[in-house]
């Protein structure tokens, strides 16, 4: 992604989760809460997404969007909904899916 | 174990249905509502199971982890560990799961084992896991999980007969707790539990193939970018006309019958009676019904309030509102709590408890007093009815109905504006808190629960009526009436009484917002609750006017008062620190008085200047 402080080189199709549209369906890759915009240190910012079930290989789908520039989003996260704003969101590098026909 | 101190704990994630079981164990009626956060507090009750052991059981606040990082976590924490002052470790830990959500449960069921108690799994809202078509292998899940497994329907009657037979089969044997292991876990104590879950979860469980879709078509429209903030507006637009317009017959009807009461007793009473005919007719009933008319409009309140709060869309108003409430400086959890506060402002401060950051925590706390309680309503209503025409502008809208919308605007407008103000002066450096929040599969609100919780408002304002107010009454009812007027004096007699002194006393203070002494003499008990003003005004005004003033307090007002002092006085109730159990909580859920001081005095200072702003403009515009 251009702009990202904190690119991620290793998978064209790896992005950071902060930056999907709505619609967007993938599988988290790992979380990486170095570089984001959130007011948590990146252990805190972590845990907390941990806690809330953001795990490797865990099913993610942007469901919702916020009015005020698309922020917060509400994540499938698996089975559950989590409502959770994009600076957050920037932690969890996720895949997209391949689309099967 | 002695037989009769048998102690249960009822810990789990939040919104898995522990409070609803606690209720159906102990015939309690604490606080359920569809969203995470709802039990703020440790709530103690107790039952006798079937086969006679006596049960201490105890409500927890939700968590994810025993991390304990708001202050409601950290209760469950030590009750758990046994750290919390003067509560003694649980002897059966009941883990609740929903079991339509099982991820995020199961990985704190791990946590939990490592504590060591003796601990039982309930998996709860069973109900919604079978009509959606979801299996759970039972045994194969208690296999993996070491634990014994129950099935429970919290919200059924009977549900919960299994949880009580397997409790006292479970309790029947003698149970070794082992040593506590637990540490706070680290991210990766986390993802390896969380990765064990839902290994179990693969074995145990069969998820439907179709699965339910009903949550997401219905937040497809009203979370929305464009219609889901019109549909919020909406309903909060709605919930205030319908507070006008559809208690208007129940509230005439009171009201009539409160003067036909009056009158009776006035005229059941013989003439030379008259200070014990004064002090029913005015002091009692004048004062008291004139806030028991209200009940209507509180009942309609809180029924929109439960309705919302059970249908599960106070997580979503969360949502919406975020970024507006971020932009205020608040933290996104603060939606939840000072939405409650549109009841009650104590409630609404509990709430705050969700809230991690302490300095978030205490602007969310500052400003709750800011919005629009019920016990407002009362006073507004008097006013508006007294001093708006209740015509229909723009074909539908109740006029009444459309200025009491614009006073709930201005006291969320004004509390976004103070927060917005205290975050620039005070914590500027501090940056923006995160907002997480699971949102909850809608649920159809349970008639049943939801008269239960308006039964019990009700009930809690009549009794508020039955004593706060009636002995604010029966106080200014003997001030106002004593001391009496000399034989051969002019005017109404109240004009000799203490409360005309110190009305009279206040006056000077208050003459440039455009109160007069009757006024001042109001806001006084006004402190003990915002209602008794409404109830003062009415005891001074009907011992002044004598009998056709008792009838019609609002028709007095008209007459007595200018429009400009009338707007005056709405301002000054969005803004002026009129409760005095408010500060109190203020003061116990901020550890001082510090706070509740800095409450009162901002809250006062701006209900001066924005009456005084009022009353002059309206003065300047001839509104008289
Ligand atoms: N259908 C169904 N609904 C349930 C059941 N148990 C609870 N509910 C509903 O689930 C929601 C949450 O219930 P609560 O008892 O408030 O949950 P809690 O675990 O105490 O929540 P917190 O206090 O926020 O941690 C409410 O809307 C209940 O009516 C159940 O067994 N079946
Ligand atoms: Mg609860």
């Amino acid at each position: 992604m251009t702009g990202d402080p904190n690119p991620i080189q290793d998978n064209p199709r790896d992005i950071r989760l902060g930056h999907a549209d709505r619609g967007f369906v993938g599988k988290i890759i790992r979380l990486d809460a170095l570089v984001t915009g959130s007011s948590l240190s990146p252990q805190e910012l972590e845990q907390r997404l941990v806690e809330m079930g953001f795990v490797e290989g865990a099913r993610v789908e942007i469901l919702h969007e916020g009015t005020i520039r698309r922020d917060p989003i509400a994540v499938r996260v698996d089975n559950i909904t989590i409502a959770l704003r994009r600076s957050e969101a920037m932690a969890v590098i996720v895949e997209m899916a391949v689309i099967v026909e | 174990m002695t037989a009769a101190s048998l102690r249960l704990a009822l810990v789990g994630a939040p919104n898995t249905g522990k409070t609803s079981l606690f209720n159906s164990l102990t015939g309690s009626r604490q606080k359920v509502a569809n969203y995470p956060g709802v039990t703020v507090e440790r709530k103690s009750g107790g039952f006798v199971t079937p086969e006679g052991r006596s049960v201490t059981v105890l409500d927890l606040p939700g968590t994810y982890s025993l991390r304990g990082r708001s202050p409601d976590e950290e209760i469950t924490r030590d009750i758990v560990l046994g750290r919390f002052d003067g509560e003694a470790v649980p002897d059966l830990v009941l883990c609740v799961a929903d079991a339509t959500n099982l991820r995020l449960t199961l990985r704190l069921v791990l946590e939990l084992k490592r504590v060591g108690r003796p601990m039982m799994l309930v998996l709860n809202m069973i109900d919604i896991a079978r009509r959606r078509g979801v299996t759970i292998d039972l045994e194969r899940m208690s296999q993996e999980l070491g634990l014994p497994i129950v099935t429970s329907v919290a919200v059924r009657k009977g549900g919960v007969d299994e949880l009580l037979k397997r409790t006292d089969e479970f309790l029947a044997r003698s149970h070794e707790a082992s040593a506590s292991e637990w540490t706070t876990p680290t991210i990766a104590d986390l993802k390896a539990a969380q990765r064990e879950a839902d290994r179990i979860i693969a074995t145990a469980v069969t998820l439907p193939t179709k699965p339910d879709t009903l949550t997401t078509r219905i937040d497809s429209v009203v979370l929305h970018p464009v219609w889901g903030l019109v549909i919020l507006a909406v309903i909060l637009f709605v919930m205030f006309q319908a507070v006008f317009t559809w208690a208007q017959p129940a509230m005439e009807l009171l009201s009539d019958g409160f003067s036909a009461l009056g009158q009776l007793i006035h005229d059941i009473l013989p003439e030379s009676w008259s200070l014990v005919q004064s002090f029913l007719q005015n002091g009692l009933i004048s004062g008291v019904g004139s806030v028991i008319v209200f009940l209507p409009q509180i009942i309609i309140i809180f029924l929109f309030i439960l309705l919302l709060e059970d249908f599960g869309y106070m997580a979503r108003a969360a949502f919406l509102m975020d970024r507006i409430m971020g932009g205020a400086g608040l933290h996104g959890r603060a939606f939840i709590p000072l939405l409650s506060s549109f009841a009650c402002a104590i409630p609404g401060i509990m709430a705050t408890r969700v809230i991690d950051n302490k300095r978030d925590r205490l602007t969310t706390i500052l400003i709750a007093p800011l919005m629009t309680c019920s016990a407002r309503i009362p006073v507004y209503t008097l006013i508006i009815s007294a001093f708006v025409p209740a015509t229909t502008v723009w074909g539908f809208v109740n006029l009444q109905g459309l200025v009491m919308f614009g006073l709930y605007a201005a006291g969320i407008t004004s509390a976004l504006t103070v927060s917005a103000i205290a975050k620039f002066f005070l914590w500027r450096d501090h940056a923006p808190a995160p907002f997480m929040l699971e949102l909850p599969d809608y649920k159809i609100p349970r008639l049943n629960s939801i008269a239960i919780g308006v039964f019990t408002r009700a009930k809690m304002f009549l009794y508020r009526a039955g004593t706060t107010i009636l002995s604010m009454m029966v106080l200014i009812w003997f001030l106002a009436s004593f001391p009496q007027a000399p034989a051969g004096a002019e005017g109404p007699a109240i004009n000799y009484s203490f409360a005309a002194m110190i009305g009279h006393a206040l006056e000077p203070l208050l003459r440039p917002i455009g109160f007069n002494w009757q006024i001042a003499v109001a806001l006084i008990p006004g402190m003990a609750a915002r209602e008794v003003a409404v109830a003062a005004l009415g005891t001074v005004y009907s011992i002044e006017g004598g009998k056709e003033a008792a009838d019609q307090i609002g028709q007095v007002l008209a007459q007595k008062w200018t429009l400009a002092t009338a707007l005056s006085l709405l301002v000054w109730y969005i803004f002026a620190p009129q409760c005095a159990s408010t500060l109190a909580v203020i003061r116990r859920e901020t550890g001082g008085a510090k706070w509740m001081v800095v409450t009162f005095i901002y809250m006062l200072v701006l209900a001066y200047a924005a009456s005084f702003l009022t009353f002059n403009l309206a003065q300047a515009l001839g509104l008289h």
